[in-house]
Formats: C-alpha cells, structure tokens, sequence
C-alpha cells in the first residue's frame, strides 16, 4: 500500500514538473508519430511481398505493434529513468540520500522518477491496438481481455526486474551507462513476434532479456494463440524474477559504500 | 604544395590521436556495436522468413543473400557514425565552437580525421562480430576482386558523404536550438532511402526512381550492394563517380551555410 502512495505522490510531483514545459508534448508527440509512422510503413512493406509473416497476418501483426508501442511508452515513462537515475545515485554517491529515508529503498529507487509525456506513446499504442483489434474482425471476448490484462502486467513486471537486476550491477561495476543504449537496440526486436526468430535467438528473447514476455504473449492472448500454460508459465517466471531481484537487490545494498559515511 | 604537405601531416596525426583515445574505451564500443546488431538482424530474420515463404527469394534476395547483406550492412553502418548534428548545439554553447574558429584550419578537418582515425579502431573490433554473425547466419558471399576493391573505397566514400550532410544538418544549430524534429524527420528519409531498413530493390519503383536522385543511397545501399551483389564493372565505377559527385557538392554546401552561420555567430568571453 505505501508503495502505492508513494509512487502516486511521486507521479504527481514529476507530472506538474514536466507539464511546464508544454511545447515538449509537441516535440514528443511528433517523435511519436514519426516512429508510428516508420513501423506502418516497414509493415506495408513486408506486406506487399507476401500476405502472412511466420503465421501472422497483418492485424495481428498491428496488434503486436500496439503491444510494441505501449510497452516501450511505459518502459520509457517509468522503468527507464529510474534505472538510469539509479545508476548515476550510486556511481556519485548520492544513493545516500535514498537509503536514509523510512521507506524500503527498493519501492524509492523504482517509483521516483516520472517521464509524464511518454504517456503519448502508451495512448498511440493504445490506439494502434484498437484498430488493429477492429481490423481482426473476432470479438475479443471477456476471457481473453483478461488474459492480455494479466499478459500485460506479468511482462511490465518482467521488465522491470530485468533492468533491476541489470541496475543492481552497478554497485560493483559502477559504469554501467551503455546498458541502456543495448536494452533499446534488443527492445526493438520485439516489434515482431519472437515466434519467427531462430531457436536460440528466441531464448535468448523470451529468459535473458524477456522481450518476448513483454511483446508476444500479450499479443498471443489478443490473437487467440495463448495458451493456459503460457500464461502460468509467465506467472510462474515472474515470480521467481521478483525474488531473484529482491535478492540480488539486497546483497548489492550491502556492497554499497556510499559517499557519506 | 607546403600547405597540402601540412594538411596531410594534420591529417596523419589526429588520426593517430585517435585512435590512441578511442582504443582505450574498446569495451563500451564493444557494447555499443553489439547492441547496434539487434537492428540489422531482425530485419534479416524477418526478410529471411518472408523469402521462404514465397518460395526462396523475394526482390532478387534469398535468405543467403539477406544474411550478405545485412552483415555487411553492419560495417557500412559504423563507417556512417559521424559527429552527431545534435552535438552543435553543444558545441555552439559550451565554447567549443569559438575555440575552433580561432584555429587556422576549418573545423571539418578535425572532425573528418578524428572520425576517420576511430573508423580504424571500429573495424578491428568489428571482425570478431562479422566472424560471429558469419557462423550464425551462413550468408552467400563471394564478391569478385573488383568488387572488394571497390567496396574498399566505396566506404570511406559513405563515411565522407555522411560527414557533409550530416555537417550541413547540424549547421542548423547556428539558427535555431529547435532541432530535433527537423533532424528526426531526416533520419527517417535516410533511414527510408538509403536501403537501410530494406535493399533498395524492395521498395516500390517510384521509391527506387526517387532514391536515384539522393545522396543517402551512395552513403549506404550503394557499398554494400556493390560487395553483395553482381554489379557490372560500368556500374561499380558510375555508383564510385556519384559518391564523388555529391561529396563535391556537399562539401559546397558545407562552405556556403558554414560561412553564413558563421557571420552571424556571436560569442563571449574574456
């Protein structure tokens, strides 16, 4: 519950900080629709030589798309400045402050930093999945609206453990800054359903960097590919993840030597 | 004939310079260019399973040939990395700029030799990764000695082409700090027309006709389908003459904006 409060009390700080400066809505809507524009058009491309893409067709498709957008919209407005704050806190020091404060310092270093105008991507990756779901012409029923609910929440989570246990590093390899231009160049392979990848390309995609947990199953769950073990799977490696990170988490704060002390 | 002697002197040294500075920082270069594949191979995966699905090749491209190109394409896109138009800004506000002006030779030479130099470091680090990509993908390669000559000079050709676009994109900055959507816009273009997200020849005619009269073509698709596909000498040699005619003509552009940016830069200090 104080996680809750504390992430709602951050968002709003970080929300009125950045709504200042209105014309950066601009500039990100812009980057947003270029990029939208780009993948539609690498989309028409591959569908003006053939009419389906390792089983996918072109909604389906669309919808991974969404997925795609959405995912990297919450990643880019949340995940990922926190880690790259994180990384910075500990290589000057200025962690200290954090671990001083009466809150875990795990929920503190994950909820405090907000890139409000990256919610444009998570509303145009919402738009792309509405679309792309009335260009399937199948109804999504009730069931599979749940499942992709929990798909969704399962790969944010994932994600989120995975740049941790990345961040947590830090702590005895302190530079750690290209990390995140790697993440990006192996995020963008989940624009397409890691299905079609080779074997081990698409190991490496679904347990060491769980793009495919993020992208492909929800898309799965919208396109009637899911299956209930898939999705227990998902819940199961989830929670495995969320103990290893705490772990690690944990045995990295006692690394940590600060600048203070 | 002094002057030249000096410029190539200049030339010698920053290069060597560094590339003695860029070695040093081999593993995060190593990361970078690592994470840079992720691009370049899942356009081959899914152009792969689109040739296999259409019964072996689509645009003239087998699976073998995609793999060729895309693991070229890797070099072809290192040799492209030139000083960032977004770091004018910087350069504009931070003083660099000042401190170059008052420097006897035109900032451009720094900028080609430094690159250059590194270019050196990129391609020994990229050997083991192409070794790699090699092994993994089993691309149908076997150029002719011609073509690997060719090649050989058709990528600095890119790198210069690069440089001067990029130079002129970044010029903006002297006008206004408002860049990144006019920059992004042209990333897009360039990303579209110069047959890096696809070989050219899987695009639309119109889009082909069009990538003719461009120079993003020449910085990109060009070299890498001089080594990977089964050009005619004739052609080999007109694609080297339009890499020359638009580094001449960027390198004008270059001068008129430079000296217009440069008559109204202002700057302070003691």
């Amino acid at each position: 519950m104080t996680a809750l409060k504390l992430f709602w009390s951050y968002f709003r700080v970080g929300a009125m900080n950045e709504l200042q400066y209105r014309v950066n809505f601009f500039v990100q809507l812009f980057q947003s629709l270029i990029a939208l524009a780009t993948g539609l058009i690498g989309l028409a491309l591959v569908f003006s030589h053939t009419t389906e893409l390792g089983g996918w067709s072109r909604p389906e498709l669309l919808v991974v798309m969404g997925v795609h957008i959405f995912m990297g919209g919450l990643i880019q407005m949340s995940i990922q400045p926190n880690m790259a704050r994180l990384m910075e806190d500990i290589r000057e020091g200025a962690l200290d402050y954090t671990l001083t404060k009466p809150a875990d310092a795990q929920v503190l270093v994950s909820v405090r930093e907000v890139r409000i105008w990256q919610t444009v991507d998570v509303v145009v990756g919402l738009i792309v999945l509405g679309v792309a779901v009335y260009q399937l012409q199948v109804s999504v029923g009730l069931w599979q609206a749940l499942a992709f609910a929990v798909a969704l929440c399962l790969g944010a989570i994932m994600v989120y453990c995975f740049w941790l246990l990345l961040t947590t590093g830090a702590f005895w390899v302190v530079r750690m800054d290209n990390l995140i231009e790697l993440f990006q160049g192996v995020y963008q392979a989940g624009r397409w359903p890691v299905t079609i990848y080779p074997d081990w390309l698409r190991t490496g995609l679904t347990f060491l960097v769980p793009v495919a947990f993020a992208v492909t199953v929800p898309a799965e769950a919208l396109t009637n590919r899911l299956t209930p073990t898939t999705l227990l799977g998902a819940a199961a490696f989830t929670l495995g993840l969320l103990i290893v990170t705490r772990w690690f988490w944990r045995r990295g704060l006692r690394a940590y030597s600060g600048a203070s002390a | 004939m002094n002057a030249f002697k000096a410029l190539a002197d200049f030339y010698l040294t920053n290069m060597k310079t560094a590339i003695a500075c860029e070695f040093q920082y081999r593993v995060a270069q190593y990361f970078y260019m690592i994470g840079m594949i992720a691009e370049p191979v899942i356009y081959l995966v899914v152009w792969s399973t689109i040739a296999g699905a259409q019964g072996g090749s689509v645009g003239g491209y087998t699976p073998g040939q995609f793999a060729a190109y895309y693991i070229v394409w890797t070099l072809v896109r290192n040799m492209n990395i030139v000083f960032t138009p977004y770091g004018w800004e910087w350069r504009i506000r931070q003083g660099q700029l000042t401190g170059m002006l008052m420097r006897p030779l035109h900032p451009l030479h720094y900028d080609i030799s430094w690159f250059a130099g590194w270019k050196f470091v990129v391609i020994l680090l990229w050997l083991p990764i192409a070794v790699v990509l090699y092994l993994a993908f089993q691309p149908t390669l076997n150029p002719s000695w011609l073509q690997i000559a060719v090649f050989a000079v058709a990528i600095w050709g890119a790198y210069l082409i690069r440089t001067m676009l990029l130079w002129l994109l970044g010029l903006i900055s002297f006008w206004t700090t408002r860049v990144s959507a006019i920059f992004e816009l042209y990333f897009t273009l360039e990303l579209l027309l110069s047959g890096r997200l696809v070989p050219l020849s899987l695009m639309p005619e119109w889009v082909q006709s069009l990538a003719n009269f461009l120079p993003f073509k020449y910085a990109f698709g060009y070299p890498i389908e001089a080594l990977v596909g089964q050009p005619t000498p004739v052609q080999l040699f007109a694609g080297l003459g339009m890499q020359l005619f638009w580094i001449v003509v960027g390198a004008l552009a270059v001068q008129l904006v430079w000296r217009a940016g440069v008559k109204q830069f202002t700057s302070v200090g003691n």
